[in-house]
C-alpha cells in the first residue's frame, strides 16, 4: 500500500525524518503500537501509536540525485504521519 | 539517566528533546556527556526532583572544590 509522509513541520519532539516529509512509500509492514515520542518527550500520556515500517526508493526521495535509484531504504514511522496516496 | 528512568523521571524522548532544544551551538561548545548532564539536569527540574534553587546551590558547591579530581581531594 502506496502512502505519502506527511510534509508537516511543527514545533516538538518529531521523530519523523525531515528528508522523508513530502515523500511517497510503500508500507512494508505494521509493527504494532507504541508510546509516542511526541508525547513522552514533554511528559504527556497520550494514547500510544501504531508504528509501521515503510519502504522508500531512492529516486523517490532524492529524484535524479540518487546514485542508484532502484536501492531503498526503510524507516519506521508512526501512523499518524502517513496519508493516503 | 538510568536511575531516573527507572524512578519514572524521565524518557529517552524527553532527554533528546532537551538535547534538540539546546540550537546548533551547544554542538560546537559543549561535550557529549556535558549536553547530557544539562539535559538531565533540566529534566529533573521539570519533574519536581529537585528546584532550580537547590541545583544551583549543590553546582556552586561543587565548583567550589576546585576545576579537577585532583584539586578536590
Amino acid at each position: 500500500m502506496k502512502v505519502r509522509i506527511k510534509s508537516h513541520w511543527p514545533p516538538g519532539h518529531i521523530r519523523t525524518p525531515a528528508y522523508l516529509r513530502g515523500k511517497i512509500g510503500q508500507i512494508e509492514r505494521r509493527i504494532g503500537l507504541f508510546n509516542n515520542p511526541e508525547d513522552t518527550a514533554y511528559r504527556q500520556t497520550g494514547p500510544q501509536r501504531e508504528l509501521v515500517r515503510v519502504r522508500f526508493r531512492m529516486a523517490d526521495i532524492w529524484g535524479a540525485r540518487a546514485e542508484r535509484g532502484e536501492d531503498v531504504i526503510e524507516a519506521e514511522i508512526y501512523a499518524h504521519w502517513l496519508e493516503p496516496v | 539517566m538510568v536511575l531516573t528512568s527507572a524512578a519514572g523521571l524521565m524518557t529517552t524522548d524527553s532527554l533528546r528533546r532537551v538535547l534538540e532544544d539546546m540550537g546548533a551551538e551547544a554542538y560546537e561548545t559543549m561535550t557529549y556527556y556535558e549536553r547530557w548532564i544539562a539535559s538531565i539536569a533540566q529534566n529533573m527540574v521539570e519533574a519536581g526532583a529537585v528546584t532550580s534553587d537547590e541545583l544551583g546551590a549543590k553546582m556552586a558547591e561543587v565548583r567550589a572544590r576546585g576545576a579537577t579530581y585532583g584539586a578536590a581531594s
